[in-house]
């Protein structure tokens, strides 16, 4: 790497300003491809969304002028903006919450060894690992109202009169006990395609830490006669606690982020239209760059404030334990 | 019979039925998928609730179909797989080649700014990524990156970077420094040592940051849809068979087949490099 020939100069006794310079000669083409691909692209949309920009204007652009707010007034009341953003919620704490407890679940199932634990193990994982677009593509074979193994089980074992459209049906009316509830069918189904694909992340690093939990306090307290519920809710929880806490957090951003998983679903249809795929329905559909850049900075500023209400949130009840 | 007794059993049993359950849960899609893939379509229409494939009615032709170029009235696959393994081998190998140094430079040496630098590298996943697809977007169409695989590929090596760096840095912390300075003292250059000694050592971390580079880049689809959607010519795996799934009326067992295909290799690799994998990921998560 011919960068890096510079920081390697051979002294006696390297000193503060050789490693320096080493230092960031290892680092800088990292640095640089990130730098041009990851920072400048962002910098560039928060400019973006304050001009007036189609794509086919952007050749003969500057970098500067055309300053409008117009695009923010367009992306708050577009119709759907507001909806779109509850829809976004919904599915973020759900796919979070869900794929976190389930993750927890598998974990303190695998906890102690049994014959063939490596291979179930790993087995569990493969929803993570597999492509987004095989497996959603299988899920939406299955759940097909005309040719899925779902309904037509569900025909012939639990006796449902017609088959149901899982991925585009927007408000199925259930009847529960006598109540007639209307629920977001297509939303809950991909809310749990994210818990089914997501669940082995959690599982992996809660089963990492809850190994690495010393057998002795766990013995201690199950000889003062501590039931397995009781270890579980003030042994092990506690222990936990720290990773699920930032579990949650990686979860939470991703989710919110997230683009594929609902594309390749549904598209966006039936009330599952979350923020990120209506970016890129701005992008693609009217080639509007400036609203396009205008959505996605909104959707980022929404989680930053997100996240900081959380760690406010969190700040404070540390410091109340500690008091 | 005491609540210690009765919770041991009642948890005791259903430790197992939660793992069943979970066991059906994951392997089913799959299994469901390959079933799918040797059965022809006529059948699946007939018989859509059936759990396997009578043995005189497996077919391959839906293999053949998914496989074959356009030209010969195959969906052409094969050329799709050729453009999924040169982006994804090509992140892999520059991937590793700027986070090597980088890695190793964060954690043994003592620089001005390695902190802040750190801690932008995971500033990255903060930031979604439709927020970088409009500009890139905008900044591939100029400079005529705009339907090429160096362009993807200089992409998923900035989404990246930063994880694997993280992986790379777990694992060098691990290693004796004192190592490293037995070698210094024998005369060899920090890029000496980089080659000589990190590298040999650092072989298993190598391979499991790798494979995670490798299945990150394979299965990605945002931006390759972004980017590549115009040039069919260029398409991966991902994009292609997505793609099929919109425009033409291909059929449900055909794209089964093109599932397996595109699933195969990622789970091949996942197997072989598992222990290494979740190791690579996790060391860290157990010391908190």
């Amino acid at each position: 790497m011919s960068t890096a020939t510079g920081g390697t100069r051979r002294r006696p006794s390297p000193t503060q300003r050789a490693q320096n310079r080493a230092g960031l000669a290892f680092v800088s083409p990292t640095l640089l491809v990130v730098l041009v691909i990851v920072i400048l692209p962002i910098l560039w949309t928060v400019l973006l969304a304050f001009q007036h920009a189609k794509l086919i204007d952007l050749q003969g652009m500057g970098l500067f002028g055309n300053w409008t707010t117009a695009n923010f007034r367009q992306v708050f009341t577009a119709p759907g903006f507001w909806s779109s953003l509850g829809t976004t919620l919904v599915y973020t704490v759900g796919g979070t919450v869900g794929s976190i407890a389930l993750g927890l679940v598998a974990a303190l199932a695998l906890r102690r060894p049994f014959r063939g634990r490596g291979i179930v193990r790993s087995t569990m994982l493969l929803p993570y690992v597999a492509p987004v677009v095989a497996v959603t593509f299988v899920w939406e074979t299955a759940l097909s109202p005309q040719t899925g193994i779902i309904n037509n089980w569900g025909a012939h074992l639990l006796g449902w009169h017609k088959p149901i459209a899982f991925l585009s049906t927007s408000s199925y009316r259930a009847d529960l006990l006598g109540w007639h509830v209307h629920l977001p069918l297509a939303l809950l189904t991909v809310v749990a395609f994210e818990i089914w694909r997501y669940f082995p992340f959690a599982f992996l690093f809660l089963l990492a830490r809850l190994q690495a939990v010393p057998a002795g306090i766990e013995e201690a307290a199950e000889v003062d006669g501590a039931t397995l519920t009781q270890r579980f809710r003030y042994i092990l929880l506690p222990q936990l606690m720290p990773v699920i806490a930032l579990l949650s957090v990686l979860r939470f951003i991703m989710t919110f982020n997230k683009f594929d998983d609902v594309y390749l679903l549904t598209g966006g249809d039936s009330g599952t239209e979350v923020v990120s795929v209506r970016v890129y329905n701005f992008l693609t559909a009217s080639y509007d760059v400036g609203a396009a850049a205008a959505q996605a900075l909104v959707l980022a500023v929404i989680l930053m404030v997100l996240l900081g209400v959380y760690f406010g949130f969190f700040a404070k009840r540390v410091q109340e334990e500690e008091a | 019979m005491s609540r210690a007794q009765f919770e041991e059993r009642l948890f005791g049993t259903l430790r197992w039925v939660v793992i069943a359950a979970l066991l059906i849960a994951t392997l089913f899609p799959f299994y469901y998928m390959v079933m799918l893939s040797f059965r022809p379509t006529g059948q699946l229409l007939l018989h859509p609730g059936s759990l396997w494939v009578p043995l005189h009615e497996i077919t391959v032709s839906t293999y053949r179909t998914i496989l074959e170029p356009t030209s010969k009235g195959g969906q052409g696959l094969l050329g799709m797989l050729r453009n999924s393994a040169l982006v994804s081998l090509g992140t892999v190998v520059l991937t590793l080649a700027a986070s090597v140094p980088g890695a190793w430079a964060i954690s043994r040496l003592k620089f001005v700014g390695s902190r802040q630098i750190s801690a932008l590298f995971l500033a990255v996943y903060l930031f979604p990524a439709t927020l970088l697809a409009v500009p890139l977007f905008v900044m591939f169409s100029r400079i005529g990156l705009q339907g090429s695989l160096v362009g993807l590929a200089v992409v998923y090596i900035a989404q990246t970077v930063p994880v694997s760096i993280y992986m790379l840095r777990n694992y060098f912390s691990t290693v004796p420094v004192s190592i490293e300075e037995a070698a210094a003292l024998d005369g060899c250059s920090r890029l000496q040592i980089l080659w000589r000694v990190v590298l040999p050592l650092a072989a298993p971390s190598l391979m499991a940051t790798g494979l995670y580079v490798f299945m990150i880049a394979w299965n990605e689809f945002l931006f390759a849809l972004l980017f590549l959607a115009a040039t069919p010519s260029k398409w991966t795996v991902s994009l292609g068979l997505s793609q099929m799934d919109n425009a033409i009326e291909v059929p449900t067992t055909v794209l089964m087949a093109g599932s397996v295909v595109l699933t195969i290799p990622v789970i091949v690799l996942f197997y072989a490099a598992e222990r290494f994998l979740t190791e690579g990921l996790t060391t860290g998560a157990d010391k908190s």
